[in-house]
Formats: C-alpha cells, structure tokens, sequence
C-alpha cells in the first residue's frame, strides 16, 4: 500500500507535514441554542500559509468563527472545509491535528501536574514515539521563553506564563493551521514583543497563523491580511494596510485604526505605515 | 486620600518580598496609573492600598497603609470597602453569581448597604448609561461576553460611587473604543464626584490621554514616579519592562536621524505626535509644490 492510500482510508495519517491545508467557510451561519444568531452567511477562503487577524468590536462573532475551525462548533447552514474534510464529518481529536487552537484563557486548557507533562500530551496523543513528543514539547517551551519552567506546575505560575504554556502545548502539536485567541491579553510590554516573535517565527515556517485580537498594533505589525467582524457578519476584509485605514468603517465595529496610521492620516501622508520603519521611511522630506 | 510609607509586604509562604519599601501619597482626585512589567508588584500594590492586603492576603505587612484617614491594618474590611472599590483583572471574580439580571446585579452592592429602592433604581440607570451598557440590562450576568461581563462588572463598583476606585486592568477584555469609553466613563465620574483613581493597565496610550500621573514599579519597587510625558519617553525604563507607545517610538528613531528637534520632548499622544511631526509634513508639501 503506498503512503497516499494509506492516507485515503485513514485519515488519522494525514500527517503534519502536510502543510498545504486549505480552509473553505462557505455561507456559514450558526445559531446558538438560545435562539441568538452570532454568524450570518459569512464566507472566507484561507490559503495555507497565510497570516490573518480577525478583529471587531465585543460580540461580533470572533471567537464563535473560529471555533468552527476545529470543530468545536459545527455549522447551522453553510459550511466549513479544512482541506478536504467537511468539518461537519470529523471529530475535534481528528481536526486537531490539523488545526491547533490556543484558548483566550489558560485555564481553559491546562490541568497536568507540571508544566512540561502538559506540553507533551498534546504530541502524546497523536501517537508520536517518545523522543519525538519530548524533542517537540522542549522546543515549543523554548519558543515561549520558559524551558526553565518545565518541571514547575503549571498553577504556580503567572497567569501570563500559564497563558505562554497555553501556547506552547498547542505548538507542540506541530499542526499546519495555528489559531491565537486573544494572545496579548495579560501580556506586559516584553511579553507582547516574545508573541509577536513567535507569530512571526510560524509564519516564516510556512504555517498558516490565525488570531483574534483588539491590538490592533500587534495586529499591524505582524498579520498580513485582516478580517474585520460585526454583528456575525463580515465588514470588510483585505491587506493590513489597505483595511486598518478604514477610520469610518473600523469605527462601526468599535475599532480604531493603529497609532502609526491614525498619525500618518493626520499628517496626511500618502502611505500608510503598518511598523514604525515604514513610518519613517515613508516620511515626507525623505 | 492614600498613603503609604515603607511599605514592604511578603506573600505568605514565599521568601522574597512582593512590594519592597514602597512610599506613596496619592491625593484625593488623582487619576493615578500603576505601570510596570508582570510580576512586578502592581497589582500587589493594588491590595495593600485597598486594604485587601492584610485583611484577605496574610503575610508579613511592614510600613504605615492609610486609606481615607483610616490606617487599613486597624480598618476592618467591611468598614473599608465603603470607601474603596476594587475591580479585579478577571470580570468572572466579580461577578455574585447570584443574581439573574445585570441590572439586578448592579443594583446588588446598594442593596446591601441598604439604600431605598427608588435612589437605588436611578442610580442603576445612570450607571448603565455611563457605561453603555442599558441593552443588557435584562441579561443574565452569567452568560455575557468576556467584554460584556467586564463592563457589567466595572459598572457594579461603579454604582456604589466609592471615593477611592482601584482598577487591576479593567478593559483587558475589551474592544478598543469600548476601552476608551471605559476610560472616559471614569474619568466623567471623577469630575462628578472627586473621585480618586489608582488603575493598573498597559495599553499606554490611554495611560497618556487619560492618566494625571505615572507610577512604574520593577521588582516590587517604585523605579519612576511623575507625569506621562515624564515616564513613557524615559529610555532608561525600557529595560525594566516599561513600554512606550508607537508615538514615542517613532520620533526617538526620527530624532536619531534628525528628523525630530533634539530639544523637544518625545511625544506620547497623537496629538504631541502631530505637532512635532507636522514641521516635516509642511517641508515636504513646500518640496513639492516646487
């Protein structure tokens, strides 16, 4: 049996490597069981690859997106393709493997006594042999900045630290598909700068990095492509720069464009900067 | 209306102290922001000014804490917090758990102090108002956003129009117009009522706009202490993880090639921004022009 047939009749073995995921939402509606309709027909293709921030003001559908990612949620109309899986026929331990969705609260998420157990059962459970799930699990601790926390438990630690072992168990699973719920939240100034850096990091590895966020410098100055919600629908989406000078529509959803551009719109420059090097370069008299 | 003087407290059970000879005075009507990086002794700070520290956290509490003329360590908790309302960084801990509408528990805190219900109806209403958030009134408190339930929770400390509010991140959740209208909603109440604020928070351009005065701690000790001007541009705080918005940011590299006048301070608001910036806006349209 080749490899490719084994895939065919298992999916299980789709395996991580296997970066060209593709994500399809077509027409996607969702309706929560009370009755409040938080997703109308929204549609968004996602190449594999790609970096994308989905913003917009409190209760704007954000997270519940997302969630139909991985399958937490599964459609009421429309639907969801992760490449060539509906997700409305897979199991969440099935798409984890593809998707890896890190929780706005680590407490959500962690319960092993310490903090490299709970790294490691993320890889555990996707059957890799040991040295593996180990060589994996110290790698995404390193990426976060705690290898020095390993054997620590996670509850002793700051609930920035343990929102950063959030991060790094999800990591762990090497998935192609990475989705960042709210990953600034609780971080200090250093903190913001290690995420940024790990954003960056997986997108220069060729994964396709999802987040929600309200910073929308954080936002500028790391995601190519944003998408921005309200009331379950889409708003407008596009490039970082052409859709974060939107002042007027960005203000129906409650969201200000960066600092960086709100300056430059001010002193009414031509470009508009996503990082302070762009604004510099792009400063008249230059 | 707060001071401490050589204040060092250590956590129960830990070694090392979390606030190390900290002296503060904080007079009534300040708008004071506590800015620092995790771990740093804020929200520590936060407690032991509120009194929560010792009468909630034990531990080893040296130095003199007076909130409103009362020492907190002589000051019974319950006799306390009729002066001082605390809003945690995580809306869950607010929330009673016990109420099933939002307005009912905004009302909860006037309840139990007894205020006849027509006052308490008012000021329920003029609350919500002032936070915007008259549309969930019905709601359950429980089963709201993250960014809803803080909002529901600032407003329930809020209602009780305390003298001294202290804030530990209160818009963490929130989106960013709705976190500058939290910031403007306490501000509107500190004219009203002279209330003095203590908020711990990052997002430092609010910090800028909003804030009387900047106090940054590293180490469970006070390392600066002055205006927003004065501390966000000092780069000597950029290694004890004290941050600067994208303003100052860009005109300390702009003034590195000149292109910000040496002798004028760092911007940290746009407005500041603009001005200084807008010298090289006129040059570069004068170029164009010819």
């Amino acid at each position: 049996m080749t490899e490719d047939d084994g895939r065919m009749t298992d999916d299980y073995r789709l395996t991580t490597a296997d970066k060209s995921i593709d994500i399809c939402v077509e027409s996607l509606s969702f309706t929560y069981p009370a009755g409040i309709e938080a997703l109308h027909q929204v549609s968004l293709h996602i190449a594999a690859g790609e970096s994308l921030a989905l913003i917009g003001q409190n209760g704007a559908g954000k997270t519940t997106l997302v969630k139909h990612l991985n399958g937490l949620l599964k459609p009421t109309a429309g639907s969801v393709r992760i490449a060539d899986w509906d997700t409305r026929h897979r199991s969440v331990a099935q798409l984890a493997r593809q998707v890896g969705y890190v929780f706005q609260n680590p407490d959500d998420q962690l319960f092993k006594p310490t903090v490299l157990a709970e790294v490691m059962f993320g890889p555990q459970n996707l059957g890799w042999e040991a040295g593996r799930v180990s060589d994996q699990a110290r790698a995404a601790l390193l990426m976060v900045g705690l290898s020095q926390a390993a054997s620590r438990h996670p509850y002793d630690l700051s609930p920035s630290e343990r929102k950063r072992v959030a991060m790094a168990a999800i990591l762990a699973m090497d998935t192609p598909v990475i989705i960042l719920d709210e990953p600034t939240t609780g971080q200090d100034f250093s903190g913001v700068r290690l995420v940024g850096q790990i954003v960056d990091a997986l997108i220069a590895q060729g994964k396709t990095v999802i987040t929600i966020t309200h910073d929308i410098d954080f936002c500028a100055e790391h995601f190519e492509r944003v998408v921005v919600m309200a009331g379950g629908r889409l708003l407008i989406e596009g490039s970082s720069r052409v859709v974060l000078s939107q002042a007027e529509i960005l203000a129906q959803t409650y969201v200000e464009p960066p600092q960086l551009i709100r300056l430059a719109s001010r002193l009414e420059m031509e470009w508009m900067p996503l990082t302070v090097d762009e604004f510099i370069k792009h400063l008249p008299g230059n | 209306m707060i001071s401490l003087q050589h204040v060092t407290y250590t956590y129960p059970g830990t070694i090392s102290p979390a606030l190390r000879d900290v002296s503060l005075a904080i007079p009534a009507g300040q708008f004071c922001a506590l800015i620092g990086a995790n771990g740093a002794g804020k929200s520590t700070l936060a407690y032991t000014l509120a009194g929560f520290v010792p009468h909630f956290y034990h531990g080893k509490l040296t130095g003199e804490v007076t909130l409103a003329g009362k020492p907190t360590r002589l000051t019974p908790l319950n006799e306390l917090v009729l002066s001082v309302g605390l809003i945690f960084q995580n809306p869950f801990n607010q929330i009673s758990g016990t109420k099933f509408t939002v307005r009912e528990e905004i009302a909860f805190g006037l309840e139990n102090l007894g205020m006849p219900r027509p006052e308490m109806q008012v000021r329920v209403a003029a609350t919500m108002a002032l936070l915007g958030i008259e549309d969930l009134a019905d709601r359950s408190p429980l089963a709201l956003s993250g960014g809803q339930m803080q909002r529901v929770a600032i407003a329930s400390v809020l209602a009780m129009r305390p003298k001294v509010l202290v804030l530990d991140e209160p818009t963490s959740q929130l989106d960013p117009i709705g976190s500058r209208e939290v910031f403007s909603a306490v501000r509107a109440l500190m004219a009203q009522e002279n209330m003095t604020v203590v908020m711990i928070e990052h997002k430092l351009e609010w910090v800028a706009v909003f804030a009387d005065r900047v106090v940054a701690l590293a180490e469970g000790m006070i390392v600066a202490d002055g205006t927003a001007a004065e501390i966000l541009t000092d780069e000597t705080l950029l290694g004890k993880g004290i941050g600067q918005t994208r303003y100052t940011q860009a005109a300390r590299q702009a003034r590195q090639l000149g292109r910000w006048p040496g002798t004028r301070p760092l911007p940290v608001i746009l407005e500041q921004a603009v001005q200084g910036f807008s010298k090289f806006k006129d040059e570069g349209s004068r170029m164009k022009d010819r």
